[in-house]
């Protein structure tokens, strides 16, 4: 089964069961997205994606609402673009948004996003970064709240359950029972969180440490592709090497075995790899 | 589940609480557990448990928590998330008696601002609350004893307030003749603990009439009556009972939303307290029309002579075989004015935050569990009860062509005599103003705040306007909820307004960007706005257009109309 | 499983199928990516039941758990079976087209009633009877097992046990039903398809097939003997005797993980030569002669196979440390030293070799590999996609393959007997963060690991008077530690566990019994008669 709609003017035919966002991209057009992930089912919160369906009330979010016969899509209005110009605003506004990639720079650049418009005064959820242990760092000032962390924490992944959103409205925050320490919580540190978040809020020490020391450099690093060297799941892996070293490992989103999802000894057990070597 | 639970053990006394709602626990014996989907579909007690632990001992311990995690396979990060969510759970709070001050916008007009600053004087511990529900005597405090239990008071004073738990109050003032009303007729008059004194009145009536007739026959009024719904919404009720009673599935669900909780609204509450057999009979009829074997009746958390009368209500009916096939239980909020939204109460009663789901899929087709369920607010369901009685032909006589039969409309402020008002849709604003003995004191009007926090203010230009659905809308203004505030020419709507802002930041559920960071920004440039920041108009409005734009709900999408409307009226 | 030495079936199927066994595997902490799709499984609303005497974190999960007694399995197997036919939930069309010897079976079975499995195995009979009747019903199921059912004396008779069940209902050849061994390490799956097995050339092609032998002779150009090798078990026993003097070792630390550690030093000591090739100097290159270090993950290239069988690429990311080497360079360079040149192949051209010997292998060239994100096997052609589950050729009607067979199996007790000497059962296994004798995870800092430590129900450790953390002393037949205790409540009174990671301070072999499976070779980890004494 097909589906015929129209999407800024232009008559799109694709398969049944897609949503809008998806239905953008298969005909080249990109809206931006923070809580949604390839992996995840659409949380539906960021609300980035807002773009305009006709014949309704209010802006229709892209990543969540599936594509029907005969919807007429706008996505670059004055009216769409306002509210993603506001919504980036406001998210900028609250949080620390300069590491979640160059995509999101761009965006805020193109929609001529004004993030201090609100002024110094603005209260924001800046916080001390929680460290708690060498694996794990939990820099909660660059939280945009979109619920990708306890998702793949919870249900639709890990099943560990160790975060969730707790408290309410701009009080809301991600956090384990009572805030108790993660290493007292549940948290068997598969770092699936830190694997999905896209704002850097939550990251390996490794990572976090040469983020906050600025040798951290992307553009220098190379990705090989391997498979864990621990049980016989199977679980592909990423090594990611900075100068000949290894700096991150995580398993590609694409993977089926693993959608991205590692356990501690995937995702962190290989450092014994240097063990021996440094000292 | 592989859950970690805390280290902390719960007291005897939460322990026996908690167990009262789950069950005593037995020990395995290290060869067999039963648990999987069986004790994971045990989650819905997640909030009735928390309750129990509160009301044990005025706080949820970490103790307690655990424990409760342990029984229903609630992982404790989880179940710590919910608990915080709910205004009403103190979580890991002092044990203790608990109060709450009403300073929302009726009641900060009529004494609560100066109630507050006594107790803030004198040192009082005490939660400063959003709408009590008891408008029409402010201001109003709500207060808690373990092992006791809630108890409203209203009006209070500082000295009052400090009582233990009050005595139940009448369920409010009727001051219009009982032979005029039809969803009123029985308040004050029916013993709301009493079948019998029910039955007397002709109470289970209209459910036999309809078995009699069957549920094709009873839609079929509905929609004869074209009977809309008085929560805001103004749907076709007999459209959406037939959706339900017409949605593929074994297992249907009906639910009677009296999670009232808009500011200046008390017209469900006062149905709920005062003829409580009546909302158990119209659920009933609810369930027997749409197929639905289960009910639940969710109650606002701030309503307890409610709920206390609504499960007395089910209990005798029940017993008397009244409501064969029919399993209804009733579920208490737990302060969050998110769950009056169908969606976020769905998430409540299954045991979860109160966040609101995108809708499609619509309740109809997915709702409580992820089944085709019915929800309706009270006086809906009062009003559906009402059709069956009298007939879909003559329901739809009453009121206009679009807006049919009575209407309650909850009047507080400024007026003479306060209070819940029945009339035929259509009434002139101004008419329901002089029912209700005009402005106080001789004063003029200065505005009026329709459909509460989520409205819009109308200034005396809108006297003449008939109270209909199709006129408010094409005014541009709400019914909303039927709540009508109203302020005398000496108002300084400053403060109204910073608390009007201050309710959406408190109350937003947080899940949309927004809602969670537009209500706070909104509030804050509200601020400098009053203070004299013109600059500030801009910010405001572009709030609150992406706050009505784009947000999930519609909490977030009327966060801003009331502001709105007040500056554009010039009242600030 | 019927001549292939593999799982049946896909991770995928497991998130579809209807019901699921986890039989004696701990996979929520020891497959924690595998136990992922079993909870999609679980989430799409499998009914789960978990066989194991510990109520572990996958236990935790089931809508059943049946806490049998260690090493009991084949009785409750037997009585399932048993219990199937009684309430006439065998697939009749199935036995009679694609088994045989099910009336050796239903007769061996007849004797396995509910209560005297019961008895045996501690679960009471009429949960037996739900699971057979779950199981015997369910429209797709899946029975998934790991060492539970193969660290024991009868390890080959436990995995039959299960096969039967399969075999009795027709859960096996179909997409959501299979038999399900989760391999335990990253390539023990891949070791099996090499031919590293004492009785197979690669491909599990049997060694004793002069056909099969004679095609590997002349592409090897060397003689292969003609009979099968010994298995591990064998070579301790030939070390005992004195026939195996010379021992190379590759990748194991056998000192640590070898049952009946005691007597495993023993005979690593009474070797005349032994040669270590490994990346850490473990505990057993310190006793070698000759330690050959080698390069280790991410350091070289070459292939893994999962659980799924399927076939994957490692690539080397970073240059082995020091004078570490490459497997394969180190091993042509010995075959050099010894006097036969091997060419040092790269790994691609040496898994293209194991290509040209391995059908199953043939179609997976290091291009299609890379192409498909891996292949399972078999594999045959460069045409072919590899396959999702095995034995589909078992509902083929007619049927015109080899049928399946029945094999009768009887319970045995384990070996090692609780009495009132040593009365406490002794099992082991693994947690989340550790790896088996922790050469490699105990080197990495994992913030909630728990270290050597015996652990016990609190009812046993208040009947020992300890509080946790105290040091006992774990007293079996071969040996005596000392550990701390640890109060489990998913432990019954009479059941103590420990794990294998710590064995430098905790060195739960000393406990162990070397007891071994004939067919297999695998020694009886799990079951291991104990006392535990309180230290004064």
């Amino acid at each position: 089964m097909t589906i015929t709609a129209t999407i800024n003017g232009q008559g799109v035919t694709v398969a049944e069961g897609v949503t809008i966002l998806d239905a953008c991209r298969q005909v080249g057009i990109d809206i931006p997205t923070l809580c949604h992930g390839p992996t995840l089912t659409p949380a539906n919160v960021c609300r980035v994606c807002m773009v305009e369906l006709e014949g309704s009330r209010v802006l229709a979010p892209s990543c969540s609402r599936m594509l029907e016969d005969g919807m007429v899509i706008n996505t670059d209005t004055e009216r769409a673009g306002h509210s993603r110009r506001l919504v980036m605003e406001l998210l900028g506004s609250a949080s620390e948004l300069d590491r979640t990639g160059s995509k999101l720079d761009a965006w805020l650049e193109g929609h001529e996003a004004d993030i201090d418009r609100f002024g110094p005064g603005s209260a924001t959820v800046a916080a001390e970064p929680k460290i708690q242990d060498d694996l794990y760092v939990r820099d909660y000032g660059r939280c945009i709240l979109c619920y990708k962390c306890v998702d793949a924490c919870g249900e639709q992944h890990q099943n560990t359950f160790a975060i969730a959103v707790a408290g309410r409205g701009f009080d809301a925050h991600i956090s384990t029972e009572f805030d108790v320490a993660l290493p007292d919580s549940a948290c068997v540190y598969c770092g699936n969180c830190i694997a999905v978040c896209p704002t850097g809020a939550l990251e390996g020490r490794i990572a976090w440490d040469m983020k906050e020391a600025g040798t951290w450099d992307v553009s220098q690093q190379q990705v090989t592709r391997t498979v864990c060297s621990y049980c016989g799941v199977g679980c592909n892996l990423d090594i990611h090497t900075q100068d000949g070293r290894i700096v991150d490992v995580t398993s590609p989103m694409d993977h089926e075995v693993t959608l991205g999802n590692l356990c501690i000894k995937g995702r962190f057990g290989w450092m014994y790899v240097y063990s021996g070597v440094d000292e | 589940m592989d859950l970690r639970l805390l280290l902390e053990r719960p007291t005897e006394a939460e322990r026996m609480a908690i167990d009262a709602v789950v069950g005593s626990e037995e020990r395995h014996n290290g060869r067999v557990v039963f648990g999987g989907h069986a004790a994971r579909e045990r989650r819905h007690l997640l909030l009735p448990a928390l309750h129990a632990a509160q009301d044990a001992t005025g706080a949820v311990s970490r103790g307690a928590l655990s424990y409760i995690c342990d029984r229903l396979s609630v992982p404790p990060a989880d179940a710590y998330g919910v608990a915080t969510f709910y205004a009403l759970f103190d979580v890991d709070g002092e044990p203790g008696s608990t109060l709450h001050v009403c300073d929302d916008v009726v009641c900060s007009q009529y004494g609560a601002t100066e109630l507050c600053a006594t107790l803030d004087a004198d040192g009082v511990d005490y939660h400063r609350s959003p709408c009590l529900g008891q408008c029409d005597r402010a201001p109003a405090a709500m207060s808690h004893r373990p092992g006791v239990g809630y108890g409203v008071a209203a009006p209070v004073t500082a000295r009052s307030v400090a009582a233990p738990v009050p005595e139940e109050l009448p369920p409010g003032f009727i001051h219009q003749e009982r032979d005029q009303l039809s969803l009123l007729n029985r308040i004050g008059v029916v013993d709301p603990e009493s079948l019998d004194s029910y039955r007397r009145l002709g109470g289970f009536g209209v459910l036999a009439r309809a078995m009699e007739m069957g549920p094709q026959a009873v839609i079929g009024e509905l929609k004869k009556s074209n009977l809309r719904g008085r929560g805001g919404a103004a749907f076709p009720i007999g459209l959406k009972w037939e959706g339900v009673r017409n949605a593929s599935g074994d297992v249907k669900y009906v639910i009677g939303n009296g999670d009232e909780s808009e500011p200046g609204t008390f017209k469900d509450r006062l149905l709920m307290e005062g003829d409580p057999f009546a909302v158990v009979e119209a659920m009933a009829l609810y369930g027997f029309a749409t197929g639905a074997s289960h009910g639940f009746l969710y109650v606002r958390g701030e309503y307890p002579t409610a709920e206390r009368r609504l499960r007395g209500a089910i209990d005798q009916a029940a017993t008397a075989g009244l409501l064969p096939g029919f399993e209804l239980e009733v579920r208490r909020g737990a302060g969050a004015y998110i769950c009056g939204e169908e969606t976020a109460l769905f998430a409540s009663i299954e045991g979860h935050r109160g966040e609101p789901r995108q809708k499609p899929p619509f309740p109809t087709e997915s709702g409580v569990f992820g089944k085709p369920t019915g929800i309706n607010n009270i006086e809906t369901l009062l009003a559906a009860l009402h059709v069956i009685a009298i007939g879909g032909s003559r329901f739809a006589a009453i009121g206009t062509e679009q807006s049919t039969g009575p209407k309650l409309f909850c009047v507080s402020g400024a007026v003479e005599r306060p209070g819940v008002y029945e009339v035929e849709f259509g009434i002139l604003l101004g008419d329901l103003l002089a029912l209700a003995g005009g402005i106080r004191e001789g004063a003029r009007l200065g505005a009026v705040l329709m459909g509460g926090a989520a409205g819009v203010f109308a200034d005396a230009s809108a006297l003449d306007m008939p109270l209909t659905f199709e006129d408010t809308r094409a005014a541009g203004t709400t019914l909303g909820s039927g709540s009508m505030i109203f302020f005398d020419d000496r108002t300084d709507f400053g403060p109204v307004l910073t608390r009007i802002a201050r309710f959406f930041r408190e109350e937003s559920c947080g899940q949309c960007v927004p809602c969670r960071i537009g209500t706070v920004r909104q509030e804050e440039s509200l601020t400098r706005f009053l203070s004299g920041a013109d600059v500030e108009r801009t910010t405001l409005d572009d709030l609150a257009r992406v706050m009505t734009d784009a947000s999930i709900c519609g909490l977030g999408q009327t966060a801003s109309t009331a502001v709105q409307s007040a500056i554009g009226l010039g009242l600030v | 499983m019927f001549g292939a030495g593999g799982g049946t079936s896909s991770y995928q199927e497991i998130e579809e199928t209807d019901f699921i066994v986890m039989w004696g595997s701990n996979a929520r902490e020891a497959h924690p990516i595998f136990f992922h799709h079993v909870l999609k499984g679980v989430r799409n609303g499998a009914r789960m039941f978990a066989v194991d005497p510990r109520r572990t974190s996958t236990a935790a999960w089931a809508d059943v758990w049946l806490g049998i007694d260690v090493g009991s399995d084949i009785a409750l197997a037997n009585a399932v079976g048993r219990e199937i036919i009684a309430q006439g939930l065998q697939d009749m069309d199935f036995i009679e087209n694609a088994t045989e010897n099910f009336d050796g079976y239903a007769e061996a079975v007849d004797s396995y009633t509910l209560d005297r499995a019961e008895q045996i195995t501690g679960v009471p009979g009429d949960v037996i009877k739900m699971l057979a009747h779950e199981y015997g019903s369910a429209e797709t199921a899946q029975i998934c097992w790991t060492l539970g059912i193969t660290e024991h004396h009868n390890a080959t008779d436990n995995v039959l046990a299960l096969i039967n069940l399969a075999l009795l209902t027709g859960h096996v050849g179909r997409y959501g039903s299979g038999l399900v061994p989760v391999r335990g390490q990253n390539n023990v799956q891949g070791g099996g398809d090499m031919g590293a097995l004492p009785n197979k050339l690669p491909g599990f092609q049997d060694v004793e097939n002069a056909d099969l032998r004679g095609k590997c002779e002349a592409i090897w150009g060397c003689f292969i003997p003609p009979d099968a090798g010994w298995h591990i078990s064998r070579m301790h026993e030939a070390m005992d005797e004195g026939i195996l003097r010379c021992l190379y070792v590759l990748g194991e630390n056998p000192l640590q993980s070898e049952a009946d550690g005691k007597k495993m030093k023993e005979r690593l000591e009474n070797l005349e030569f032994m040669v270590v090739q490994d990346i850490f100097l473990t505990a057993t290159a310190e006793l070698a002669d000759v330690v050959f270090p080698a390069a280790g993950w991410g350091e070289t290239d070459g292939t893994f196979t999962s659980s799924e069988r399927r076939v994957q690429r490692v690539r080397k990311a970073i240059d082995p440390p020091g004078e570490a080497r490459d497997d394969i360079e180190i091993l042509c360079d010995l075959a050099r030293a010894m006097g036969t040149d091997w060419l040092t192949p790269s790994a691609e051209e040496a898994w293209d070799e194991l290509r040209a010997v391995s059908p199953m292998h043939a179609g997976m060239s290091y291009a299609r590999l890379d192409e498909l994100g891996g292949i399972q096997w078999p594999c045959p052609d460069e045409t072919s996609g590899g396959e999702l589950f095995l034995h589909s050729r078992l509902w083929d009607r007619p049927m015109t393959t080899t049928p399946a067979p029945f094999h009768a199996v009887e319970y045995a007790a384990p070996v090692d007997e609780l009495t009132p000497e040593f009365p406490t059962r002794l099992t082991t296994g693994r947690r989340l963060d550790s790896y088996n004798t922790g050469v490699q995870s105990g080197r990495y800092s994992a913030p909630r690991r728990i270290f050597g430590s015996i652990d016990l129900s609190p009812e046993d450790g208040a009947d020992l008077g300890v509080a946790e953390g105290d040091r006992v002393r774990i007293v079996s037949r071969r040996g005596s530690i000392e550990a701390p205790v640890r109060f489990d409540g998913s432990l019954r009174p009479g059941l103590a566990f420990m794990s294998v990671h710590f064995p430098d301070d905790t060195d739960v072999n000393v406990l162990t019994l070397d007891a071994w499976d004939p067919k297999s070779g695998t020694a009886e980890f799990k079951a291991t008669a104990i006392r535990v004494e309180a230290i004064a």
